[in-house]
């Protein structure tokens, strides 16, 4: 197993006909994405890649029996999509756009409550790289042949620094088992904790690896979550060691405003709950690799 | 996006929270005719920043008099306010708010906020207005009220009852009180807010509620369906270099050491950083150049790092996914040919045909500084940075 995602969950993609979205379309189908639709409002009917597109969810939910959907709709409109998204019955999203306002991510979360626990879409991003379960498939941005397939589940909010991560371990010859990107933005879809509870669950994850970065009491909620319910090896690393306090490192979410968010206090609290730190972001292969 | 204190009242205003009488002015004479204008016996002149701890730095001054203003108006105009928030730098002074004084009882602290753990909406009150919020939370934290609200219905009034009858509002000014709150939640969620601040919030001694300060920061993210929002933009408050990158969409933060970085990424430009300081470096700056690292792009991102004069070695790491290292390196040769860079410049490259990036650089006859991984970067950026016989990379025209 993996988690949210393999071989046979069937992918929408919307904004299907967007630049960005067509070229990563092809790339997730050419790793053998199991991608079934697209949708683009007034655009039904049209072809990307041999990917029929349909005008709304529902209909390519219908015609597709899609049960995944990744959003490529850029920041004006990106929460509606998600919110037709979960009304449609999509199981999993994974949101790429990055720059939504954050009371429109508000109403998202506020949105997917409407629907009973066990048919509630679960949301990753949006501003991250999507989920990938190496070998079974791709939801996402991501270069694909950095992940090897394996053992290790990993949950960071960048992208570029969960290759370097990614790119760590193969090295070693340390393989994925799913990848999850869970964004920089404050107001996101899936916590850190989120994720951590499924890797917990999943026999195919035997190892967790954390990428935090500044910003948010999510890190810290996760080494709660951890000293109580996980009984994996856990290794983090937290980026923003030289950040200043009260100003936005590139992520919306990358701000120190209380305590708990600074990277020193956050490596604090997680060292604390018994979680291998990795000391900087060149070691971070090497400390997975030291508690495998 | 932050906008003056003046702007923010003007604001409430409109959403229903009562301010004082005040009017804006961009020279010490106007000030002076505004004051005479308003007519009253104390004024409060105040500096328009966009910054906090104004009247600690002198940038608040209670005057009798017309030439009273005058004379504050002369200490402030031109000058640079530096306050806790505003870094050694300061921020210039240009436009001042004169306001009528107000018989003030009691001072509150209001406050509304993006709650992460929450991800909603959250107010944050305490009887102990006029300190700041960070001060009341270490030495009064039980004086703190908080309610979150629920987006569907918005802000209840019994909730903004609730905040009033805990901070101890006498029960004539409930309605005001709660007349406040929502205007402060609706101009919050209408205008996409992301902090709105009114410390002190008043009570008058003629049982008024007052917003004597006000503080408004709005989400960049939404700024496109606020035109009238972004049009109270004030560049000079912001660091130019940190504008123009903006404008050239690039995401930079200055900072005070000397090795400059140049990074696809936020995290990966963050972990950067942390790297320099571990080999005993300090960095330059933050710089994300975002997910595509066209040769355009990282052009612009030389000529932006180059213009602080502190850089003295500049440090490029891309991890390059969808964009292949070859591609970045002909970007990176191509830059260092149009931009004058005399500094060291090292470069780490990886991902995809990291090989091939690396062989571009090496043919180019410049004299960049390779590194394979991230660590490695680090201590040879610190190294060229110490070391005088650094190669010397001036500017090569085509």
């Amino acid at each position: 197993m993996s988690i949210y995602l393999d071989r046979d969950t069937r992918v929408i993609v919307q904004g299907i006909t967007g630049r960005m979205a067509q070229f990563h379309t092809k790339d997730m189908l050419d790793y053998g994405t199991n991608v079934v639709g697209g949708v683009v409002p007034g655009k039904g009917g049209e072809t990307v890649h041999g990917v029929p597109v349909f005008d709304t969810v529902k209909e390519a939910v219908e015609a597709t029996h899609a049960d995944a959907s990744l959003v490529f709709v850029p920041p004006p409109f990106a929460a509606d999509s998600i919110m037709e998204a979960a009304d449609a019955g999509i199981r999993y999203c994974v949101c790429i756009t990055d720059g939504i306002p954050a009371q429109d991510m508000i109403q998202v979360k506020r949105y997917m409550m409407r629907y009973p626990k066990e048919r509630r879409m679960v949301l990753t991003g949006p501003n991250c790289a999507g989920t990938i379960s190496p070998g079974k498939a791709m939801l996402g941005i991501m270069p694909g042949h950095i992940f090897l397939p394996g053992n290790v589940g990993i949950v960071g909010r960048s992208g570029t620094l969960g290759y370097e991560a990614a790119a760590q371990l193969k090295e070693r010859g340390i393989g994925v088992s799913t990848s999850v990107g869970i964004g920089g933005d404050p107001i996101n879809g899936s916590s850190f904790r989120d994720i951590l509870e499924r890797f917990e669950e999943d026999d195919d994850t035997h190892v967790i690896a954390m990428i935090g970065e500044i910003g948010g009491p999510q890190e810290a909620e996760a080494a709660a979550y951890i000293q109580d319910h996980v009984t994996k090896p856990v290794v983090a690393y937290v980026a923003g060691l030289t950040a200043p306090k009260g100003r936005t490192m590139g992520h919306a979410g990358a701000i120190i405003s209380a305590f708990g968010e600074s990277a020193s206090e956050k490596v604090e609290i997680l060292s604390a709950a018994g979680v291998t730190v990795a000391e900087n972001p060149a070691v971070i292969g090497e400390t997975i690799a030291s508690v495998m | 996006m932050d906008i003056h204190e003046y702007q923010a009242k003007e604001i409430l205003s409109n959403f229903g929270v009562e301010i004082p009488t005040g009017a804006l002015a961009y020279s010490p004479e106007q000030a002076a005719y505004r004051a005479r204008e308003m007519g009253g016996e104390k004024w409060i002149v105040k500096a328009q920043v966009h910054a906090g701890g104004r009247g600690k730095a002198g940038g608040v001054k209670l005057c009798d008099t017309d030439h009273e203003i005058q004379a504050a108006c002369e200490d402030m105009f031109g000058k640079k306010l530096v306050t806790h928030q505003t870094g050694p730098m300061g921020k210039g002074i240009y436009r001042v708010y004169v306001e009528a004084a107000v018989p003030i009882d009691r001072e509150i602290y209001l406050g509304f906020v993006l709650d992460r753990t929450s991800q909603r909406v959250m107010i944050v009150a305490s009887a102990e207005g006029g300190m700041e919020i960070e001060e009341i939370s270490e030495s009064k934290p039980e004086s703190i009220v908080r309610s979150t609200v629920e987006p569907a219905v918005g802000l209840r009034d019994f909730q903004a009852r609730e905040i009033a009858f805990k901070l101890g509002i006498e029960p004539s000014l409930t309605q005001a009180m709660v007349r406040t709150l929502q205007g402060c939640y609706s101009a919050f969620r209408e205008l996409d807010a992301t902090m709105v601040e009114i410390n002190p919030l008043v009570i008058t001694s003629d049982n008024r509620v007052l917003a004597l300060d006000a503080k408004m920061t709005f989400d960049d993210n939404a700024l496109f369906r606020h035109p009238q929002i972004s049009e109270l933009r004030d560049k000079s408050q912001e660091d130019p270099r940190e504008s123009r990158a903006a404008d050239r969409g690039l995401s930079y933060v200055g900072l005070d050491g000397n090795i400059g970085c140049i990074v696809n990424g936020a995290g990966l430009a963050m972990a950067t950083m942390d790297t320099i300081k571990l080999a005993g470096g300090e960095p330059a700056n933050f710089l994300d150049i975002g997910g595509g690292a066209t040769p355009e792009r990282v052009a612009k991102a030389f000529r932006l790092v180059m213009s602080d004069k502190n850089v003295q070695a500049v440090l490029v790491n891309i991890f390059a996914g969808i964009n292949r290292c070859d591609w970045v390196a002909e970007g990176v040769v191509q830059a260092l040919r149009e931009v004058q860079v005399d500094v060291p410049v090292i470069v780490r490259l990886a991902g995809t045909n990291v090989e091939e990036g690396q062989k571009i650089l090496a043919k180019s006859g410049l004299p960049i500084i390779r590194a394979t991984t991230l660590m490695e970067a680090a201590e040879r950026s610190v190294a060229a940075w110490k070391s005088d016989t650094s190669p010397n990379l001036k500017a090569v025209s085509s």
